[in-house]
């Protein structure tokens, strides 16, 4: 297993816990509700969690770019691993606080937040479609 | 890879991306308010992120890697999974398409991303079985 697809299992395994354990607090009977924590929780899990373990084994185990370079290009497969958690973890800081107390640090940083997780779709994906071909 | 599943892989990297720019609009909407308007995106990338970009893969990737028959044709009749492919993309778009407001779109598009699903269960149903080794 390559390097790069044990950070985005290990980082992808990191957020199904952290969610879970979101899903645990969301689910206390008597609890302070935090506004924008539920899609914090929903996208670590189906981006964090599904999409990064996809995103990591398809990296590994997909036909390969070409002798040299089997997996395309590096650089664009840590670029989506970068991309992809840096754009989550601000959206997991940021958006919970731009629900409660709005300000405008927390705006831009959620731009910032979805720019940088779009970034990390288009990488994947131009590191990917060369290497789904017949065989 | 067969041709079937390069259409199911290249099918979900597209949707990956009209998907992931959707969830960047979203987002980024939440932080800076263009538009109400815009969260109106929200029913499409949901859409388009589960059943365009991760089901879709995982039919591609099962019609890939599940076990082949030794005799006869490899992977079955083929044509219920070519089917599932053009009927889960048609019930895609129509059910993207609610925004339109065109009554029974979603509707109709649940239908045939259900009866594509089915077709794609029933084509490949025999091939979960163990690995043929004695061939």
């Amino acid at each position: 297993m390559p390097p790069l697809t044990r950070w985005f299992l290990k980082a992808a395994l990191v957020y199904l816990i952290l969610a879970l354990f979101t899903g645990i607090f969301l689910a206390l009977p008597e609890t302070i509700p935090i506004p924008g924590l539920f899609p914090v929780y929903f996208h670590m899990l189906t981006f964090g969690w599904l999409t990064q373990l996809i995103f990591g084994i398809a990296l590994w185990m997909f036909p390969k770019y070409s002798i040299a370079k089997p997996r395309g290009h590096e650089w664009l497969g840590w670029a989506t691993f970068i991309l992809l958690n840096g754009g989550l973890i601000l959206r997991i800081i940021f958006e919970p606080l731009h629900s409660s107390t709005p300000s405008p640090l927390s705006s831009w940083m959620l731009v910032i937040a979805a720019l940088l997780q779009w970034m990390a779709g288009l990488a994947f994906v131009a590191n990917t479609w060369p290497r789904i071909r017949v065989k | 890879m067969p041709r079937l599943s390069v259409y199911f892989v290249r099918a979900s990297l597209i949707y990956l991306l009209i998907g992931f720019t959707l969830g960047g609009l979203l987002l980024a909407n939440k932080g800076i308010m263009v538009s109400r308007v815009i969260w109106a995106l929200l029913p499409i990338h949901i859409e388009l992120a589960f059943v365009g970009w991760m089901i879709q893969l995982a039919m591609g990737i099962a019609f890939w890697i599940l076990p082949r028959f030794s005799r006869g044709l490899a992977r079955g009749d083929e044509r219920l999974s070519w089917l599932a492919f053009v009927f889960v993309n048609t019930g895609i778009l129509f059910v993207a398409l609610q925004i339109s407001e065109i009554a029974g779109l979603a509707f109709a598009g649940r239908i045939l991303e259900t009866v594509g699903l089915i077709a794609f269960a029933i084509g490949n149903w025999k091939r979960i079985k163990p690995l043929d080794l004695h061939h």
